[in-house]
């Protein structure tokens, strides 16, 4: 009798198999995925898909560096990426796997953070500038002077996103230097610039989509694809592109080298890199992907949209991040934990 | 000789039964504790952890900093700002919540014991609800676009919205807010046992109103009022949540200072450092404590 049963039970477990079988744990900045992708993941293969959120590269590195983080993947930025292959905290992805690995645009196939994408397939790359309420605030935006030395209308009341290396690259090209410099003198005009800048925020926090949505912020530096979502449901935020130099960026996913569910994880990488996938994405967290092709599959408004499609004048202040060695990191930890004091 | 024996032998089974507690306490509680030690004493690793050679950079970054550029040490008066706005902001918590906490345990202490009953309940109704929630009621009530600023600029009182989110004020609502219950129960207790007669006996005895409170009231239900103050100070001096919530990330408190160290500031040393100062400052609170009410204590 119990063999029938258990014989029964394998069958029906056969038969279902595709809607119950396979987990994938996905650790991913907050409000960054499309739930509308992990539903489409989940109707195709009927594997359930648990999203955790991390707020800074730092947090997601310490929790997967602590070990049994049961994540499978996770989505460091750019210059995130070399720590953690450094650390092995990512396994080599093999690409025999990927059958879509092809369709990662030109420009994204071989990054200096990655070289040949041996880890890591592009999630959404995009630019660190500022976002501005204009009804408080009408004149150039185009500046990172908006939360280094902020217009009168705007002091007291600018947010900086605690978010170290864009805060101090925003800072060190707005005083002349370049991305990763060493050179103490540009660093101590840094260092002294954001000293003096601190007293006229009011906070250094996330969540910068919903407070410029509801007016909780007039002014922050920001994220290209955040201060859309804001328009979107504020008319009067606005992005401005610093013309002294603003970051380029990337955030791509990896498979951890503790990962429980690598089969389903190789599907999701998979998955995402087919072009109407990735533009589910992009729809959602209102950044450019890396996946040839994905244009097509695009809202009208992401097409035109002045956050995203860089203004031909600003095109050449947009500079990629690297990453740097550990000497400037270094310098440049000293200088934000001095500021974060 | 017998019984003497027989006591002796209940003694060492007395140890032996209450020695896996024993083993267990020293494991859970000061195991972590010597690990924080001991990474305090180490150098920071790179991106997080520690590197293990012996260094007491960690403990000297508590009150001097060295400038990054030229090296000149000076005072880290970064530092001590960050400590004295948390002592600061606890002790105005503990006089808030022992203002609003006196009369309000005092009311219940006061009814009848049915309606005690559901006063007390009343009371702890605000523990069903997680912190971090209850922080973000706080959030919603005076955020510029929120409940307290719209009522305001409605009633045409203000034009523009006063910023109080991201301030001090701001944290020291959220923490006399959610402390407050720690300050009510134990005054409750303690003045639940206080015999009103001798109100009436120090009124006989031509004793102002103020001096029925000061010379009668006060000294009796003391224990009450240090135990309390206890509760509301030492989590408020390491409170976490609401000023990361409240305070915006700028205003931070010590347990804020703490965080950043294993998180953004790469340096575990000094969080452990840090973490090891607030423990001192709290076990000479509890010092303090022990030595004030057992002065008062007729047994002890």
């Amino acid at each position: 009798m119990k063999t029938v049963l258990l014989a029964t039970t394998a069958l029906l477990a056969g038969a279902f198999g595709a809607a119950a079988d396979g987990q994938l744990n996905l650790y991913n900045w907050g409000n960054y995925t499309s739930p509308e992708l992990i539903e489409k993941f989940t109707a195709e293969t009927g594997i359930e898909v648990t999203i955790t959120d991390y707020d800074s590269n730092t947090t997601a590195l310490a929790k997967v560096e602590a070990g049994g983080s049961g994540f499978d993947l996770v989505v460091p930025s750019a210059n995130y990426v070399p720590v953690f292959v450094e650390k092995g905290l990512l396994a080599p992805l093999d690409k025999s796997r990927l059958s879509n690995f092809d369709n990662i645009a030109a420009d994204w196939k071989d990054v200096a953070w990655d070289p040949n994408r041996d880890y890591t397939i592009p999630w959404q790359w995009g630019t660190t500038g500022v976002a501005v309420n204009t009804s408080v605030y009408d004149g150039d935006i185009n500046t990172s002077e908006i939360f280094l030395n902020p217009p009168a209308e705007l002091v007291g009341k600018v947010n900086v996103v605690p978010e170290m290396n864009d805060v101090i690259a925003l800072t060190i090209f707005n005083v002349g230097g370049d991305a990763c410099t060493e050179d103490l003198e540009v660093l101590r005009k840094v260092r002294d610039k954001l000293m003096a800048a601190k007293d006229s925020w009011i906070s250094m926090d996330y969540g910068t989509t919903d407070k410029l949505s509801s007016n909780d912020l007039v002014a922050t530096v920001n994220w290209n694809g955040s201060t859309m979502r804001a328009r979107l449901n504020n008319a009067d935020v606005a992005y401005g592109y610093p013309k002294e130099g603003y970051p380029l960026w990337m955030d791509s996913v990896g498979l951890l080298a503790d990962a429980q569910n690598v089969d389903e994880a190789y599907k999701f990488l998979d998955f995402i890199m087919i072009p109407e996938n990735a533009a589910l994405i992009s729809t959602f967290a209102r950044y450019a992907n890396g996946i040839a092709g994905s244009d097509a599959f695009m809202p009208e408004e992401m097409k035109t949209a002045p956050e995203i499609v860089i203004p031909a004048e600003f095109a050449a202040a947009g500079r990629f991040l690297p990453t740097c060695p550990q000497k400037a990191t270094e310098l440049y930890t000293a200088i934000w934990t001095e500021l974060r004091k | 000789m017998r019984a003497k024996t027989h006591r002796r032998s209940k003694g060492l089974n007395g140890w032996l039964l209450s020695l896996p507690a024993l083993v267990l306490l020293l494991i859970a509680a000061s195991g972590p504790l010597l690990i924080v030690v001991i990474y305090s004493f180490l150098e920071p690793g790179d991106y997080s952890g520690v590197r293990w050679t012996f260094s007491t950079d960690a403990w000297f970054r508590i009150l001097f900093q060295r400038d990054i550029f030229d090296g000149t040490v000076s005072l880290a008066d970064a530092n001590l700002s960050i400590f004295w706005r948390s002592v600061k902001l606890s002790l105005a918590t503990t006089l808030i919540a022992f203002v609003l906490g006196l009369p309000t345990a005092w009311f219940i202490a006061t009814r009848t014991p049915a309606a005690r009953a559901v006063w007390l309940f009343l009371i702890t109704i605000p523990f069903w609800t997680n912190l971090l929630i209850r922080t973000f009621a706080i959030m919603e009530v005076i955020r510029n676009q929120g409940l307290m600023n719209t009522a305001l600029i409605n009633l045409g009182l203000i034009e523009t919205p006063i910023q109080v989110l991201y301030t001090d004020t701001a944290v020291l609502i959220g923490m006399a807010y959610v402390y407050l219950p720690l300050m009510v129960l134990p005054l409750f207790a303690a003045i639940d046992r206080f015999d009103f007669k001798l109100i009436e006996a120090g009124y006989d005895l031509y004793a102002s109103r103020m001096g029925v409170l000061r010379r009668v009231v006060l000294p009796i239900i003391r224990p009450g009022i240090v135990a309390g103050c206890i509760l509301v100070f030492v989590p408020s001096l390491g409170a976490y949540v609401t000023p990361r919530v409240l305070g915006g990330g700028k205003n931070m408190m010590i347990g804020n200072f703490i965080e950043l160290q294993f998180g953004q500031g790469q340096n575990w040393p000094l969080g452990s450092a840090l973490s090891m100062v607030l423990l001192i400052v709290v076990l000479a609170a509890l010092l303090i404590y022990t030595r004030v009410s057992s002065r008062d204590d007729p047994n002890g």
